[in-house]
This record gives structure tokens, sequence and C-alpha cells, in this order.
């Protein structure tokens, strides 16, 4: 499908969607597909991030947040930084707003964002994508952040029409910013409509600015598409054990997504 | 400590909530003395009066209950960069005198950690840019350390003055809610100091729980303890955590 013509090996990827709408089906199809060094973005990486870590698909993460939220840790993450395994993960380590003025300039064609940010900070020493910058009219000193240009990014999304325009609404969190910055694009949608119907606060992406549509219903679970289904928070709090120990998540992937 | 961090937000006030216990915090708040307290989660959910508490911040119930919800960029840029936000709650893994957080990395060295923690998430821009913070954690030699071994978030970084080379607009922390009581910056070398004790615990014991040279306030109080209403409206929201009462888990 659409991964095997999007993701290649060594590509930096960006699979986006802040708590609500994560593309977890497109990042089990390229689990599926054993692809290899490649260079994760993701403000939070969350449980899908996890999975492609401890799955050995990972060679460096780009990243803001990387904990299962309100849980705890994300073990597969920790054991890749801790103990190199699967094998060693770089870090590019920003903030979240760092990370989504990162993807704001990439969308803009502009090479860095400013913003205030990162004063007095430790990462400022450890993440060379973090600058200083003096402000030409007025002398302040601000972060410059260099832009993210994924080579792909995939979200999911509730609705497409039958042109391919895609529409999505709830949480939208940097979504919009990561398809307009990435070079290629996949959106997976619940479901096709005849036509979109307006709603308050939503986001629409032309057909133009994508390059593939996919429907896959549920394909963010266990996050969640508002209006289609509820975060299976009961997951996120049994990931805490399924991920602690390597064998049993290997079993798990082995059932549950490579055999799928 | 959920009590006191909630005794601490004023009806009114806009609040930058994170998920765990200040999440606790400002609902209980919300549902006690501050009907009108504005929560933003940084999922962008600005105004959300969730029924139940959220397990993470991009809940559904979140953005149903939001007066607007808006993306990350706008969140940060807009909302809290220029200081439209009265009071941002944090939390750590470890704490220093001077109220600066690390939630990255423990141990020597970022590149070998001990512990790899987290990360930032949005609280460098939160500590920076609120109009004042208020730290929720428990008070532990092994939390509440003399120098954090990376940081994450600045409080005071070394002492008075230093915010105001940063640039900051906000005024840092004005509060530390712990377990054990709370802290508060001495006014000319913005040092943490004790300056209440919750009922119970005594000044020994803070000092136990405090890998610095702890230092009382000479007007050193007790938080008034627990009223009963707190204490059922706490045990109600709790009981509702991330919906499971909606499905009868609990």
């Amino acid at each position: 499908m659409a991964i095997a013509a999007l993701v290649r090996d060594g590509d930096t990827i960006a699979l986006e969607g802040f708590t609500h709408l994560i593309p977890f089906a497109a990042g089990h199809e390229i689990i599926r597909q054993g692809r290899r060094r490649l260079s994760l973005v993701r403000m939070t990486p969350d449980l899908i991030y996890d999975q492609l870590i401890g799955m050995g698909c990972a060679r460096r993460l780009v990243f803001s947040w990387g904990g299962n939220p309100g849980v705890g840790s994300l073990h597969r993450f920790r054991d890749a930084v801790e103990h190199d395994w699967p094998e060693s993960l770089e870090l590019e380590e920003h903030s979240h707003a760092g990370m989504a003025n990162r993807y704001a300039a990439g969308a803009s064609g502009l090479p860095f964002a400013v913003l205030r940010g990162y004063a007095g900070s430790d990462l400022v020493g450890e993440t060379d994508s973090i600058r200083s910058i003096v402000c030409p009219f007025t002398g302040e000193s601000l972060a410059a952040v260099s832009a993210l240009n994924p080579d792909v990014a995939v979200i999911h999304a509730q609705q497409a029409d039958a042109s391919g325009n895609v529409q999505l609404w709830g949480i939208c969190g940097v979504q919009k910013e990561a398809v307009l910055a990435a070079r290629r694009t996949l959106v997976t949608v619940e479901e096709l409509v005849e036509r979109l119907e307006p709603r308050p606060g939503a986001v629409v992406l032309p057909a133009w600015a994508i390059d593939y549509v996919s429907v896959v219903r549920n394909g963010a679970h266990p996050s969640y598409a508002h209006g289609y289904s509820e975060r299976d928070n009961d997951f996120y709090l049994a990931w805490d054990a399924i991920s602690r120990d390597r064998t049993t998540f290997q079993e798990w992937m082995e059932a549950n997504v490579l055999a799928a | 400590m959920t009590i006191a961090a909630a005794r601490a937000l004023r009806n009114g006030a806009v609040c930058f909530v994170g998920i765990g216990l200040p999440s606790t915090a400002a609902n209980l708040a919300a549902r006690l003395h501050a009907p009108e307290l504005v929560l933003v989660y940084e999922s962008g959910t600005l105004g959300a009066k969730p029924e139940f508490l959220p397990l993470s911040i991009g809940d559904g119930i979140l953005a149903e209950t939001a007066d607007a919800v808006v993306g990350v960029v706008e969140t940060f840029n807009y909302w809290l960069q220029p200081g439209r936000i009265d009071i941002g709650f944090l939390a750590g893994a470890q704490l220093d005198r001077f109220g600066n957080i690390n939630t990255t990395v423990i141990g020597d060295s970022y590149d070998a950690p001990r512990v790899r923690l987290p990360g930032a998430g949005g609280a460098p821009e939160i500590a920076a840019s609120c109009r004042e913070v208020l730290i929720i954690m428990r008070q532990s030699p092994r939390t509440f350390v003399e120098r954090v071994d990376f940081v994450t978030s600045v409080g005071y970084g070394s002492g008075a003055g230093d915010r105001e080379r940063h640039g900051f607009i906000g005024a840092g922390p004005t509060m530390v809610i712990t377990d054990v009581g709370i802290l508060q910056p001495a006014p000319e070398t913005r040092e943490l100091v004790l300056t209440h004790l919750h009922p119970g615990v005594g000044l020994q014991e803070a000092k136990a729980a405090t890998g610095w040279e702890l230092v009382a306030s000479a007007e050193l109080e007790h938080t008034p303890p627990p009223t009963t209403l707190e204490l059922s409206t706490l045990r109600e929201l709790e009981q509702t955590k991330a919906g499971r009462s909606t499905v009868g888990v609990l």
C-alpha cells in the first residue's frame, strides 16, 4: 500500500497527532515492512514510536516529550537510550514550543523559526538545531530553531471526500504543519464521505496538498478519532507492563502487529 | 499536597495545566473556590471543563468542553509566549534550591544517562512565560537536590537577577507545594525557603526530606488541615480518573 511507495530505509519520517489521531495503523505497516535506520520525528513519541524503536526501525529520534501520557515511561525508548537495545538511538531533543515552531518554519518554506525559548536550559548545549539570533529591530536575543522538513509525514484524519480533500477536527496538534512541511504525505482516514461538512475548529487539507489518502477505519487505535472512537486509556495503562520486558514486548508485537 | 495546590489557584486565573497532580489540583480548585478558573492544556484546549479527570492532556473530554481548540503552534506562540497565562503548573524528577527543574536525564552524562526521563515537553517555555509558576512535587533528598543533573526548565537559575538576565517575562516559581509543606523564594536571594508545614509534619522531617541545607522562614506557619468538603471533593474526583467511573471500572 501507500507506505511501501512512500517510506524508504533511512528516511526522516513524522507520524504526527497530539495524543489524538495518532496514525498507529500506518506505523504498524512501517514495522511490518521492516524499514530500518529511520529518523523518527514526533513531538510526543507515544506508544507508536516506542514500538518502532523497540522493533529496531529507528536510528534517530527528534522529539520534545517521550513518555506514556499519565502512565509513566516509554520503556522501549528508555532501553534504547540507556542500554542501546535493540540498537543505539541518537537524540535530537527540543521543547514543544521549539518543535512546533520547527514544523511551522518547514511548512512556511523558511530555514528557521524564531521564538522566546530555551533560555537558561541545558538543552541548548545538547541540541545543535537550537541557536540564538539577535532581533534586527530591537537587538533582543531570541532562540532560533532550524526548520523541519521530513521526507514523509503521515497523519490520521476523520474524513476524506471523493476528491481526496481531508478534514480533521478535535485536537489538531501540529498535523497541518507536519503535512505542509513534508516532501511526501499520507493521510489515513476513518471514512470516505460524499462531502465534507464544515465543523468548528476543523483543519481542512486540500487534495492537492496530499500525496496519498487511505481509508483505515480505527487507524488511530489505541489513540482515538474524535466523533468516531474513544481513547483506549486501558491499553495505554496496559502498555506499561507489555513494554517493560524485552521478551514480552517482542511476543506482543509478533502476535498483534507482525501477524496482523 | 493536592489540596494545598488547589488552594493556591485563585478564581478567574488562567492556568496552564499538565497531567497528573497539576490537573487534579486544578480540577479540584474549579469544583471548590474557583469555579471560573480557566484550564488550558497544552493539547490546545483553551478553557476545558472536564467532568472527569482525563488520563492524558489530549483526552476527548477536553476538546468537547473547551471554549476553543487551537493547534499546538498557536497554543505556544499566541497564548503562552506573550504572557497571556497567569499560572503555569509544573512538576519534575529533580528540583534544586533555586527552583530549577530537571525532567531530562538522571546521571552525570546526557549521552549515557542512568535514567532517561521523558524530556522537556512544554515546560521550559511555561517556566519562562507564565506570569507565575507553581511547582508540585513529592519532597525527598533524592528529588530536592543541591544541583539538578540537568536544567530542563529554569526557576531562578543561579539566584537573584538571573531571570531578568534571560529576559523572561514571568516571575518564576512563587510556590513549591510538596507532601511536607510549602517552599517559597526568599525575596532577596531567590533561594527556596520553607514557609509552611502541613499538619503533623515537623521541621526536622522537612529538613531531612531536602538534599540541601533547608532554611525555614522566620514566620513558618502550618497549612490549615483539609476540610471535609475538600477531602470528599478530591475523593470523588479521583474516582472518576480517565472516565473510568463511566464504564464502571471503579
